[in-house]
């Protein structure tokens, strides 16, 4: 399907570009012949161009991302230090993880913690916000920017900001509370297992809301206003005129918002990183791959192991949720 | 010391600034390049250099270490006449890529920690025998050399200093209340009761970082089970679940009234400013502690850590040592070997240590008379000491601390009762490490 799209534009310039992948029956059985002949008047420019274009972006592709993936399925089979030549030893690697390895079960928890409050808590914030903003409000620009604002800092000095408000004797939060004092006790926010992931996923949401609130804010730009008329004059109130038509016509955006949780809270790293290395109730899935895998550890097949879970657990999630929301495209 | 003190330190000072600069230039070009990258380029540099070059791959990339070893190697240029092109890589960067590192295009010579994290390396073959370079050394100890050799008796590491491990208190505080200084366990305990009374915390702790319990964990269990026994559980050969190492755990447990509150979210440099501020009492750490402490070292002391069985005493000390290793894919052996038997001297030693005050020389013709109090009572403690240790994350398999003590001290500290359990998870998970050797 891809390269036909792209092929089209370069060899019909005028005409519009029909590059809708479900293209009309009728249409497709009339066009093989057309594009046969127009291919056929391609120079050898052309043809070395088009190759060129085409070919690298699936050659970096393939490197970078097909056959580092089947690379590390083959490894998370063997036992590896890095040094010498890996060895095979089937499963063990997985048997090993899902029975003694106590961090990998808090782990997997975590990412799946980290997604639900995405996806229930900070995604849905974010499209209120860009609700809100799209009425045309007092101070609209500068709610915008200061909601934005955290998008455009990285996760790692997100996780430093979070030390500042939250360490236990000297955090901005504790002084406000006021338990800082003598014979006080005040909460260790970062220190406690059972607590900072909580901090962590508030300061995560923070980021996150405001990237969703960008992506609807353009999305409801792209809503035509005659829709909105419409179901007023039909006697849609405004929750009905947004969940019922809005809502359902931002579709492409819902589809991008989507998938963009679900990795953000599959590949979340850097926050936990810096705030203590990952370890003592700040477990993910991406740290016990880099702890195992960098560093002096080298238990490159077990780490391999884990990355594998990963990319099931994420590509399962994406083509659940693409498969879906394709299917209610369709109906 | 007086006369040819001042003239030494002018003489070498003007090399010192240019090489400071020099390593300046190639570590932030190292820095943003990808480590890998950085070591390909060192090395292909050294290749079209000739023979009077060697290549020295640092990480000591903090200000002060970095220019006592400048310092140190503009002593070795200007003896010897060879060139040294140092690359110097930010410390945790330059130990996370170790692996590659050493397996792409080392440099000749680069910096590295003593025991078994050196004697994995050897026995894979990524290190160079320098046995030849020792037999010409003097003035190093039979502990230090025990050190610096691999499991198949060759030598393979130069130790630069060390820092030793102990509790550390401030003289002041100390005076002031008229505490007594602990050697047994019952005192150190009753002590630290004393100081809660006195409305201080008695013990500054930290574990955010996830090693700095280890010094602790180590201390008890020497202290227990003897200096014999650890390094046999750091080699893997005993039962992590036995009741030697339940023993370790449930003697910590007796400290665990006395620590700062929110260990697990303190840096150790956050606990040890608190005993600065005198907040706390007492802290268990390295010497390197002084660094915290700005003009206040002076009134910064220590004690042996205390005896628990007097059969053991307290003859072990933990004090890890930091020098140099040849990589088996070095240029140019003959120059690399060259730097390195002059980093072994007691002039390699005191052109760093003018630099940097917090370590200890390993050569015992190293010059005292410069050393603070307290490096003095460091040398007296390690040199009176009956064996030294590393440390946990030195003495051991560097995959097993990682990705299993590490998180198994944090553990203990979230949850101290429930050792039978944490025990026996570290035996399961260490049989399946260690049973992956090669």
């Amino acid at each position: 399907m891809r390269p036909k799209a792209d092929l089209e534009p370069a060899v019909t310039a005028g005409a519009p570009a029909a590059a809708a992948p479900a293209a009309a029956p009728d249409q497709g059985r009339r066009r093989p012949r057309a594009a046969r002949r127009r291919i056929r008047r391609l120079t050898t420019r052309d043809r070395l161009v088009i190759t060129v274009l085409l070919g690298l972006p699936l050659l970096f592709t393939f490197v970078l991302v097909w056959a580092t993936t089947l690379a590390s399925i083959g490894l998370s089979f063997t036992n590896w230090d890095g040094i010498g030549s890996a060895k095979f030893i089937g499963i063990d690697n997985y048997k090993e993880l899902f029975t003694n390895y106590p961090p990998f079960a808090t782990a997997i928890w975590h990412n799946l913690l980290w997604l639900g409050f995405l996806a229930l808590i900070a995604t849905p914030l974010g499209l209120l916000f860009a609700v809100l903003l799209d009425r045309k409000i007092r101070f609209g620009r500068f709610y915008q920017s200061a909601l934005y604002l955290p998008v455009v800092l990285s996760l790692a000095v997100i996780g430093f900001i979070s030390q500042l408000i939250f360490a236990r004797d000297d955090g901005i939060l504790n002084t406000v509370l006021g338990t800082t004092g003598q014979g006080q006790h005040p909460v260790d926010w970062i220190g406690d297992p059972h607590i900072n992931i909580w901090v962590v996923l508030v300061m995560a949401g923070w980021r996150h809301a405001g990237y969703v609130m960008v992506l609807y804010l353009a999305g409801l730009k792209g809503v035509d206003p005659s829709l909105k008329e419409a179901a007023a004059i039909d006697g849609a109130n405004a929750r009905q005129t947004f969940f019922r038509v809005v809502f359902p016509v931002m579709r492409p955006v819902n589809i991008i918002v989507g998938v963009i949780t679900v990795i953000e809270a599959l590949r979340a790293f850097d926050i936990v990183y810096a705030i203590n290395g990952g370890t003592n109730g700040l477990e993910l899935l991406s740290v016990l791959i880099t702890d195992n895998i960098i560093g002096e550890a080298s238990r490159i097949g077990f780490g391999s192991a884990i990355a594998v879970v990963l990319l099931l657990i994420s590509v399962g999630c994406i083509v659940a949720y693409c498969m879906t929301e394709l299917r209610e495209e369709k109906s | 010391m007086a006369t040819p003190g001042p003239h030494d330190r002018t003489t070498s000072n003007s090399p010192t600034r240019r090489s400071v600069l020099r390593a300046a230039a190639i570590g932030a070009g190292a820095v943003t390049l990808p480590s890998v990258l950085a070591a390909c380029a060192s090395g292909s540099g050294a290749g079209g250099a000739g023979g009077k070059t060697v290549t020295f791959g640092s990480n000591w990339s903090d200000p002060v270490p970095k220019k006592g070893i400048a310092t140190a190697i503009a002593g070795f240029q200007s003896s010897s006449g060879y060139t040294v092109k140092t690359n110097t890589v930010d410390h945790n960067s330059f130990q996370e890529n170790i692996n590659r590192y050493l397996q792409g295009n080392p440099d000749d010579v680069f910096g590295w920690f003593a025991g078994y994290r050196m004697q994995y390396f050897a026995q894979k073959g990524l290190l160079g025998d320098i046995s030849d370079v020792w037999s010409g050394f003097t003035g190093m100890s039979d502990a230090i050399k025990a050190q610096s050799t691999g499991l198949d008796g060759k030598q393979y590491f130069v130790p630069l200093y060390y820092y030793p491990w102990a509790v550390f208190y401030r003289k002041s505080v100390f005076a002031q209340h008229g505490y007594q200084l602990p050697t047994t366990w019952d005192q150190y305990i009753a002590l630290a009761k004393q100081m809660q009374k006195d409305g201080l915390v008695p013990i500054s702790f930290s574990d955010k970082d996830g090693w700095p319990a280890m010094g602790t964990f180590d201390y008890i269990n020497m202290r227990l089970n003897g200096y014999d026994f650890h390094k046999s559980l750091m080699g893997g050969h005993e039962d992590w679940s036995g009741p030697k190492v339940k023993k370790v755990f449930d003697t910590w447990r007796e400290l665990l009234p006395f620590y700062q509150q929110g260990a697990l979210g303190l840096t150790w440099q956050e606990s040890a400013q608190a005993l600065q501020q005198k907040k706390t009492g007492m802290m268990t750490l390295g010497m390197f502690l002084g660094q915290q402490f700005g003009t206040d070292v002076s009134d910064l002391d220590f004690f042996a850590y205390p005896a628990i069985d007097p059969a053991n005493g307290q003859d072990a000390v933990e004090a890890p040592i930091d020098g140099f290793l040849l990589s088996h894919k070095a240029k140019n052996v003959t120059a690399a070997k060259k730097l390195l038997a002059f980093l072994g001297t007691a002039k390699a030693e005191n052109d760093y240590l003018s630099i940097d005050p917090t370590e200890l020389g390993v050569n015992s013709s190293v010059v005292t008379t410069g050393y603070s109090p307290l490096q003095q009572s460091g040398a007296k403690l390690v040199s009176t000491a009956k064996s030294i240790s590393q440390f946990m994350d030195r003495d051991c398999r560097p995959d097993f601390v990682s990705t299993v003590m590490i998180q198994a001290l944090q553990t203990f500290l979230n949850n101290p009762n429930d050792v039978d359990g944490l025990c026996n998870s570290i035996q399961r998970q260490k049989t399946a490490i260690y049973a992956t050797e090669g």
